[in-house]
């Protein structure tokens, strides 16, 4: 009789050593989740600790002055939004559609692999390459000089594989068989499209976006030789001008200016990121608010 | 209706001699996927306003079949149809447009699929895909399509609830009011009790024997006994091949053509 048997739910010594081997392995993804938080942690504390001091309304509304010792950081803080928000017209438009097409149209044949591995390989180009293609294509041969629509196309050539493949993975997490019922109603791939794949891939689409806005804002090398400048007094009044970006500027004042005192450059370091969490933040609102909205 | 002693005179091949008006007429049908040939030179006719069944053991293309009346080999790669078929006297490869040929027939899959949207809009679908926009009238149309799977009563106090979040048994039943939404000529229903529970499968049963006034029923199925509770005719397909096509009856009880039928419908093999 199974229920007489005393020893039935007894841990033998096979239960004990899988439950030991069971805690082992939690400790270690617990360890190497805390050792990935930890440079996070690090890395803001420092540039709160150290840059904190130097945020003011005057730092982030003025210009810099005296070589950049003193005054603020505006030009680089706008010219960053201009080019982050003019890359991002660019690239999330053209990268979602073309991402779309891949993954819904086209038929898997050598072709549409050739194109899939190419914009895998070129998500993984060095932005140094991108900033010389941008340098070549856009501020020479298409004579934009540098400008912001120069560096805004290179950081969106830069971002769009990413946005692509980020794309292309959302769309294809929506069950297939949510398309076959609809195109068994009689629905084009269009109507399928805006009416359950879009609605349920947004999220994830998005997600891939948002990790772009960072990347765009933090990028230094691809704007360098296509549009932003060490210093200049003008605000840009339109896409054809240069300016100052956020990126080029910590750089200057961590390296390139003698005796400035510490707290600049932490505090630009500082409103770089503080900038690049609330764009963040905004598209998460958006994201989570999506999400309530829509799950299967 | 179709009587049963009529129909045991006509011939079940696709030839037009019979006096019965045809839904669904398919000659020399194969259908190949790459050099896989999934059905092989099936002739067979539906006759308005009856519920055909197919049955058959796995892997004998009564999937393909379906997959081929709707055009769906337009959307499924390596898919390769051959031979004719006719869906109320048009020969459906000719079509240019396969949308409406899709928004005629119904389909209802093994696996419930309750699309990610609100019952309401499950149902609302195919209307607002035909233009239909008008709150009032989609009220109507959603009320009356669950009303007639069966659904309306459970669903009716939660119509704006996620679909997908319905039971297995409510989702294909939402299902069946989705296709019942098309207003379709012609219901094809694959195998649609494999994820339902026996009381449920009784009931969409008992929808489903009402709607024959109204459509023409393509009845997959893997139950040998739903087919005989159901079917007006029945094919038995085996590997591909369609082995006989009779009045549902006389391939339990009555003279076959082919033992192989017998012996699936008894259960020795399948």
């Amino acid at each position: 009789m199974a229920t007489a048997n005393p020893t039935m739910f007894q841990a033998s010594d096979l239960n004990q050593h899988n439950e030991r081997v069971q805690r082992r392995y939690r400790l270690l993804f617990g360890l190497m989740t805390l050792l990935l938080i930890t440079p996070v942690l690090l890395i803001l504390g420092t540039l709160v600790v150290k840059g904190g001091a130097a945020i003011s309304w005057e730092f982030l509304l003025t210009a810099p002055t005296d070589g950049m010792r003193t005054g603020g950081l505006f030009p680089a803080l706008l010219g960053t939004i201009w080019l982050v928000t003019v890359a991002l017209l660019l690239s999330v438009p053209i990268g979602i559609f073309a991402a779309i097409y891949l993954s819904e149209y086209a038929g898997d044949n050598w072709f549409t692999r050739t194109i899939n591995l190419a914009i895998i390989n070129l998500a993984g180009v060095p932005s140094i390459v991108h900033a010389l293609f941008g340098l070549g294509a856009f501020v020479l041969f298409f004579k934009f000089g540098t400008s912001i629509l120069a560096a805004s196309l290179t950081l969106a050539v830069m971002t769009m594989p990413v946005v692509i493949v980020a794309t292309r993975e959302s769309l294809q997490a929506v069950p297939q068989a949510f398309r076959e019922a609809c195109w068994n109603m009689g629905a084009t791939r269009w109507q399928t499209i805006r009416r359950v794949v879009l609605p349920n891939s947004i999220t994830g689409i998005l997600t891939g976006v948002i990790l772009e806005v960072s990347r765009t804002a933090g990028e230094t090398a691809p704007i360098m030789f296509t549009g932003a400048v060490f210093f200049t007094p003008f605000l840009p009044q339109s896409v054809f001008d240069q300016t100052m970006a956020l990126s080029l500027h910590l750089f200057v004042a961590a390296t390139q200016v003698p005796e400035i005192a510490e707290q600049v450059p932490f505090g630009i370091a500082l409103v770089l990121i503080a900038l690049v969490l609330t764009m963040n933040s905004v598209s998460i609102a958006f994201r989570m608010w999506l999400r309530g909205k829509k799950k299967w | 209706m179709v009587s049963s002693s009529a129909a045991a005179v006509a011939s079940d091949s696709a030839a037009p001699a019979d006096n019965f008006p045809h839904k669904l007429e398919i000659r020399n049908l194969t259908i190949r996927y790459g050099n896989a040939v999934a059905l092989r030179g099936v002739n067979l006719a539906v006759r308005e306003h009856e519920i055909f069944g197919i049955i058959g053991p796995a892997n004998a293309g009564k999937t393909s079949l379906l997959k081929a009346i709707n055009r769906m080999d337009v959307f499924t790669s390596g898919m390769k149809v051959d031979g004719e078929i006719r869906f109320n006297g048009r020969d459906t490869s000719r079509l240019k447009n396969i949308y409406a040929l899709r928004s005629r027939i119904g389909v209802v899959f093994p696996l419930p699929v309750g699309l990610p949207m609100t019952v309401y809009d499950n149902v609302a679908l195919s209307p607002r895909l035909r233009g239909i926009n008008n709150k009032a009238d989609l009220d109507v149309i959603v009320q009356r399509c669950l009303t007639r799977a069966a659904l309306w009563d459970e669903v009716k106090d939660r119509l704006q609830a996620l679909g997908s979040l319905l039971s297995g048994g409510q989702q294909q039943r939402l299902t069946i009011a989705r296709a019942l939404s098309q207003e379709p000529d012609l219901l094809m229903l694959d195998e649609f009790s494999i994820a339902v529970d026996p009381v449920t499968t009784m009931r969409i049963e008992d929808v489903l024997k009402e709607l024959r006034q109204e459509v023409t029923i393509l009845l997959v199925t893997n139950l040998v006994q739903q087919a005989r509770r159901l079917a007006d005719r029945t094919a038995f397909f085996l590997n591909g091949e369609c082995v006989e096509v009779g009045v549902t009856e006389d391939l339990f009880t009555g003279e076959v053509k082919d033992q192989r039928t017998r012996d699936y419908v008894e259960g020795r093999f399948g």
